[in-house]
């Protein structure tokens, strides 16, 4: 505890990446009390207001029916945090457990695991997950699937490497020496070393889950309208620049700052955790 | 055989396998996805003796295996079948398509390696600075948002407020240049018209910066990384002990080992850009790959999305391929012995 304070005063840009992501997730959570157009996360029209600049009191201006484009960023940070949350909670313990299995078993297992894990791995992860959105219906759910479709293997990948490298340190092998039974082995001895690389990995990836959403909702394959989402919002923008540039650069800033801020804290916590890159 | 040798074989061997893994991968998610690819393709107005017949044709009643064992054997024949959405071979899609995309993410990856790299070397060299810093922050950023919204904001900012370059397209329209390979730089040299040369050229530089952005901040910051481990190492105290000038001791004896982590970072980056570039081309209007496979996606046309991610996916084996067997020419303990191949 005390060096995890001694390394965020040492790194004033960890610190930065800590207020950042609270923010972000504050304003998430608590959407409902901090936008001031609660009701305009949904098909909303107020044509008295629309395509207005930013000023009082629509900071970030209003779209083309006049909605808040603030209170939308944060309904819009609701939907890609809980995407990014769910994504992982699914593609880690997969990714991990193939990882694991491949590393420590070696032979036919190993080469039958990793071939699969490549197969994935060679399709650009945009374009797999693109091609999944498009052939099934583009809702949330089906987002968070075609998201966590690519995701797994990057899991496979760094655990298979780190589990290579631990099974021949001296405390797996004491522990096969006691007769420890393989399960025993993987989950209660190599596992727990993988622990801090896996952690360090999640935090930034939560960004880059955010990002990959961000870019399939900006092609029209992901969520769909009325609900808010970053990278529709920017495609839809884009059609107005440059006048109406903030339609596109709030929601554009919007989704760097989430993604810099799990970045920023993922570097701190491989500090923390003493986690090679 | 010679070790060199013998790793090429040994990846070309892999890749095919994984290749294959791609192609029974998409295909599988193709056909088990609900809905009928045939009549979607002739529309609710179709017969139902006209759906069956397109089935019939297309092979769509026989069992999954059957349909693969069809696909394949037209692969062979490099055949893709027929886009329902153009009406025209899939390979014709592709290779009329293919070239703008290529173009765009050729220059960004020579975009990636001549800013990334020299960035981590100045950064590692300088570390602890507020140069190291300003890279670092840098770099971060750029990794930090999608190539579309920088392709938005570069947009804004170099071809609205500051009209420095064109807002979109690849090149005027006053240049009539003869289609030969499709690629604008190579077309218009061989047109000896070097006036649509540079214009072709000025209309590249921000979608491909856009692009490369997120490549050129990670390869800044693994190259840094590296090289900052490497200064640590015994013989980079011995180089500076023997006093040589810091410059010759960061670009040789620092730079060189971390080469290889980097460049093995810029082959994924490739591959990252390879789909990012759908994303560019959307903003920019680029006439590339990214309309047509949008297109065709969202028509569910099987055989364009099969054969579109098999290409791209082919293109991004090759790649890897190349980038190990630099790797492999330029690192001694893989040039030089077998066991390292494995």
């Amino acid at each position: 505890m005390k060096r995890t304070a001694a390394i965020l005063i040492a790194n004033p840009l960890s610190a930065f990446g800590v207020l950042l992501i609270a923010a972000v997730v504050l304003g998430a959570v608590f959407a409902d009390f901090i936008a001031p157009f609660p009701e305009h996360r949904g098909a909303v029209v107020d044509f008295a207001n629309f395509n207005r600049a930013p000023g009082w009191p629509y900071i970030f201006g209003t779209d083309l029916v006049g909605r808040d484009l603030f209170s939308r960023i944060l309904y819009a940070y609701r939907i890609s945090l809980l995407l990014g949350v769910v994504v992982l909670a699914i593609a880690v313990p997969i990714g991990v457990t193939i990882g694991l299995f491949a590393g420590y078993l070696g032979g036919w297992a190993e080469y039958v695991l990793m071939r699969i894990t490549d197969v994935f791995l060679s399709i650009p992860p945009l374009v797999l997950a693109m091609s999944m959105m498009g052939l099934l219906e583009p809702t949330l759910t089906n987002g968070m699937l075609a998201v966590t479709a690519m995701w797994w293997p990057w899991y496979t990948r760094l655990v298979y490497n780190l589990t290579r490298g631990e099974k021949e340190e001296g405390y797996v092998l004491a522990a096969e020496i006691i007769g420890a039974s393989r399960l025993h082995v993987i989950f209660r001895e190599i596992l727990p070393n993988c622990v801090p690389s896996i952690l360090t990995k999640m935090t930034l990836d939560l960004g880059f889950v955010i990002l990959i959403a961000s870019s399939l909702s900006f092609l029209g394959l992901g969520v769909q309208p009325p609900t808010p989402d970053l990278g529709s919002m920017v495609a839809d923008g884009a059609k107005y620049l440059p006048d109406s540039w903030w339609l596109t650069v709030f929601p554009g800033l919007a989704i760097l700052v989430a993604v810099f801020g799990f970045n920023l804290l993922g570097d701190a916590l491989r500090e923390i955790l003493g986690v090679d890159q | 055989m010679s070790p060199v040798t013998r790793l090429i074989l040994k990846r070309l061997g892999m890749s095919l396998i994984v290749l294959v893994g791609v192609s029974m991968l998409i295909f599988t998610i193709a056909r088990v996805i609900p809905g009928d690819p045939a009549r979607i393709a002739l529309g609710p107005n179709a017969t139902a003796e006209q759906v069956e017949a397109l089935r019939q044709r297309l092979h769509l009643d026989e069992p999954l295996p059957v349909q693969y064992g069809y696909f394949i054997r037209d692969l062979a024949q490099g055949d893709l079948g027929i886009s329902l959405y153009t009406n025209r071979p899939v390979t014709a899609d592709i290779a009329q398509f293919l070239p703008a995309t290529l173009e765009l993410i050729f220059v960004a990856g020579a975009m990636m390696i001549l800013i990334g790299l020299p960035l981590g070397v100045i950064s590692a060299r300088y570390r602890g600075t507020w140069v190291d810093n300003a890279v670092r922050v840098a770099s971060l950023l750029g990794v930090s948002a999608p190539s579309f919204v920088w392709a938005v904001i570069l947009m804004l900012l170099f071809a609205f407020f500051l009209p420095l370059f064109p807002i979109a397209g690849r090149i005027a329209d006053s240049y009539a240049i003869p289609h030969v390979t499709g690629f604008l730089f190579i077309d218009t040299l061989l047109a000896g018209n070097l006036a649509a040369f540079s214009n072709a050229a000025w209309h590249i530089v921000l979608p491909a910066f856009a692009l490369a952005l997120s490549g050129i901040g990670q390869a800044a910051r693994l190259t840094r990384s590296n090289m900052v481990e490497t200064y640590d190492r015994p013989f980079i105290e011995m180089a500076q002990s023997y006093g040589f000038p810091e410059r010759r001791i960061a670009n040789r004896y620092a730079f060189r080992p971390s080469m290889i982590p980097s460049l093995t970072i810029i082959g994924l980056d490739f591959a990252a850009m390879l789909g990012n570039a759908f994303l560019v081309e959307a903003v920019f209007a680029w006439p590339g790959l990214s309309r047509y496979g949008v297109a065709v996606i969202l028509r569910k046309d099987l055989n364009a999305i099969v054969g579109t991610v098999l290409i791209i996916s082919a293109m991004f084996l090759i790649v890897n391929i190349i980038v190990d067997l630099v790797i492999a020419f330029i690192n001694p303990r893989i040039r030089l012995s077998q066991r390292a191949a494995a």
